[in-house]
């Protein structure tokens, strides 16, 4: 019996949302008197590797081969259930992501695993093994009990706040091996396009986000300078992206990315139901709209009914002068 | 080419969500009952690969009896049959396997699927499915053109997207833009009637169950901050919610 946590890197580096991931399953090994071991595919510094260590990590299995650098769901999916299989492991855990999810889905088949996503929180095992899950995209929990022998979980952001020991508690990294499909290499990943230099969405702690009440692509300035101050990311609703004034990956709601960060500042934003869907899982909601009856303010903690053009600017100004 | 497009029926996305028997039973009482989002864009895209170049698109639902309307539309909207296994769409892996056991007997070039349903949100049905057939899975996948055996995807990733050539068969899950919705015309609807809708009895177990819901806490009240005054909000954020 063990855990392993699945980690991603960004540059090298483990990713804020596996950090997170690797403190909840050190919380559950403490439940379960077991070790936390870690898996992570790709090239990263053994320095970096060690910081797991910090959350809670017993052990790193760096599996790191120049074939590996574009991430490929298939053999990483491989590489997981090889080293599920060789620690041992009896859960299996990683932060939602649009590379754990198919990974982890595709190892749950390779073990006859009962997979469960979006938790919230840590198991109840006080009969068997029962965890929160947040389902209809944040407007409901379910608890789900999973009766096979391994189990995979999908750590919601925010589930736990890690807190990193500050004893820097270094971890030794081992180098993993596993023997992948070579027909995983078939597919191949030929361009990777991704803004630069910025917390992506499901990551994000600060997010501004803008609406129709925009009124068009060359008016984002105001939201981009908010977020250039606060050093939030920017986001938008379904129609703007439709509309092509923004990026498709800033689109947030029940069709778009879900996000929970810690403060997310709606702007020119009307609150349909769907947009709520993937932004209600938000710490703290500021809604700024010129209808005091807009349907977004029964959902916010603050709100400013004016004009986007004049309240943005004063928010700006506010935030310089901190 | 042969495709299979998978659709799951869940609530119309405006639903107001509740539970009875004391929070250990889904209240579908009332509400309507609509394609997947996702799906729908996943069927979208099928029935126009059809379009351009020829095949055919079976859609398949786990579901009961009670799915059959939202069948029936993906069948007005272009599928030329359909299939629907028996069963409540218990957990992930049950439904995948569902899946998997049709589509090793049809032998289609791709199988089709949203990145995830809007009830239970898991989008791991895909990738469950793909290893269970041993072939690749990719999603969310927002772009799809088809030259041959060839599959030219664009997949989006936290921050941007990336680029995919992989050869068929493969499994996918969809999202937009990979296509805009369709909406039923009255030919549809009138042809939908006699295409052929085969039900099928289940196997195989569930590995996950619920055992309860529960909602969350209630949101307190909106603080109104006047528009003159707009910047003491930052102060707010900072002291009182201490966000920032
Ligand atoms: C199946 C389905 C899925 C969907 N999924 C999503 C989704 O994932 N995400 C999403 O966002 N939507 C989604 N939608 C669409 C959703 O229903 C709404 O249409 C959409 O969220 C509205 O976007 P909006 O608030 O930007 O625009 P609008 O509803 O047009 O609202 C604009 C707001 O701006 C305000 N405004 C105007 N001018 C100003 C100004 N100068 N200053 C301040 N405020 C101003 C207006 O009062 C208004 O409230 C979905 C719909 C369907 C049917
Ligand atoms: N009951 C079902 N019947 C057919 N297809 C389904 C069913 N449930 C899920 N799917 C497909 O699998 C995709 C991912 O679902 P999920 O992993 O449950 O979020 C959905 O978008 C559907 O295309």
């Amino acid at each position: 019996m063990s855990i392993l946590v699945f980690v991603e890197l960004a540059d090298g580096e483990i990713k804020k949302s596996s950090q997170e991931a690797i403190y909840y399953g050190a919380q559950l090994a403490k439940m379960l008197g077991t070790e936390n071991n870690v898996l992570a595919i790709g090239e990263a510094g053994s320095d970096n590797l060690a910081l797991a260590g910090n959350f809670g990590a017993t052990k790193v299995l760096h599996a790191s081969d120049d074939k590996y650098k574009a991430a490929n769901i298939m053999a990483y999916s491989d590489i997981l259930t090889a080293a599920a299989k060789q620690t041992g492991a009896t859960v299996i855990i990683s932060a939602k992501s649009s590379l754990a999810d198919p990974v982890t889905a595709r190892t749950a088949a390779a073990l006859k695993a009962g997979i469960v996503g979006n938790v919230t929180a840590l198991p109840d095992l006080s009969n068997g093994f029962t965890v929160t899950r947040s389902i209809f995209t944040g407007k409901a929990f379910a608890q789900t009990s999973i009766s096979t022998d391994i189990k995979i979980l999908g750590i919601k952001k925010n589930a736990l706040s890690p807190v990193a020991s500050t004893d820097k508690a270094v971890v030794e990294s081992e180098s993993f091996h596993a023997d992948v499909n070579a027909k995983a290499f078939e597919s191949k990943v030929t361009e990777t396009v991704k803004a630069k230099g910025i917390i992506p969405l499901p990551e994000a702690d600060l997010v501004v986000s803008g609406g129709r009440g925009m009124k068009g692509p060359d008016h984002w300035q105001p939201i981009l300078d908010l977020a250039d101050a606060l050093g939030a990311t920017t986001a938008c609703s379904k129609p703007v992206s439709d509309l092509d004034w923004r990026p498709h990956h800033e689109h947030v709601g029940q069709t778009g990315v879900k996000i929970a960060p810690n403060l997310y500042i709606a702007c020119g934003i009307s609150g349909a139901i769907q947009h709520l869907a993937g932004v209600n899982s938000s710490k703290v909601i500021v809604v700024i709209n010129t209808d005091p009856e807009a349907p977004f303010f029964k959902a916010a903690d603050y709100g400013i009914v004016g004009d986007v053009f004049d309240v943005l600017p004063k928010l700006t100004a506010a935030v310089k002068a901190l | 080419m042969k495709i299979l497009v998978c659709i799951s029926s869940v609530p119309d996305t405006t639903s107001k969500i509740s539970f009875t028997d004391s929070e250990t039973v889904f209240n579908k009482a009332g509400l309507q009952f609509i394609i997947g989002p996702y799906d729908d864009y996943a069927l979208a895209r099928a029935v126009e690969l059809k379009e351009q170049s020829g095949g055919t698109v079976t859609v398949l639902n786990v579901g009961t009896v009670e799915t059959e309307p939202q069948i029936r539309k993906a069948l007005a909207i272009g599928a030329d049959d359909a299939i629907r296994v028996d069963a409540e769409p218990t957990d992930s892996y049950f439904v995948a396997e569902q899946i998997a056991n049709i589509a090793k007997e049809g032998n289609y070039d791709l199988i089709m699927m949203g990145r995830e349903t809007t009830d239970y949100n898991s989008g791991v049905v895909h990738g469950i499915v793909g290893e269970m057939l041993g072939i690749p899975s990719f999603s969310p996948v927002m772009e799809l053109n088809i030259d041959g055996n060839q599959a030219k995807m664009t997949r989006e990733i936290e921050g941007g997207k990336e680029k995919l050539e992989a050869s068929l068969p493969l499994v996918l899950g969809c999202q937009e833009p990979i296509a805009e919705w369709k909406i039923p015309n009255m030919r549809g609807i009138m042809t939908a009637r006699t295409k052929p809708l085969n039900v099928v009895a289940p196997s195989g177990d569930s590995l996950t169950s619920i055992s309860a819901y529960s909602m969350p806490p209630a949101k307190g009240a909106c603080k109104m901050i006047p528009a003159e005054d707009a910047g003491s909000l930052i102060n707010l954020l900072r002291t009182e919610a201490k966000v920032l």
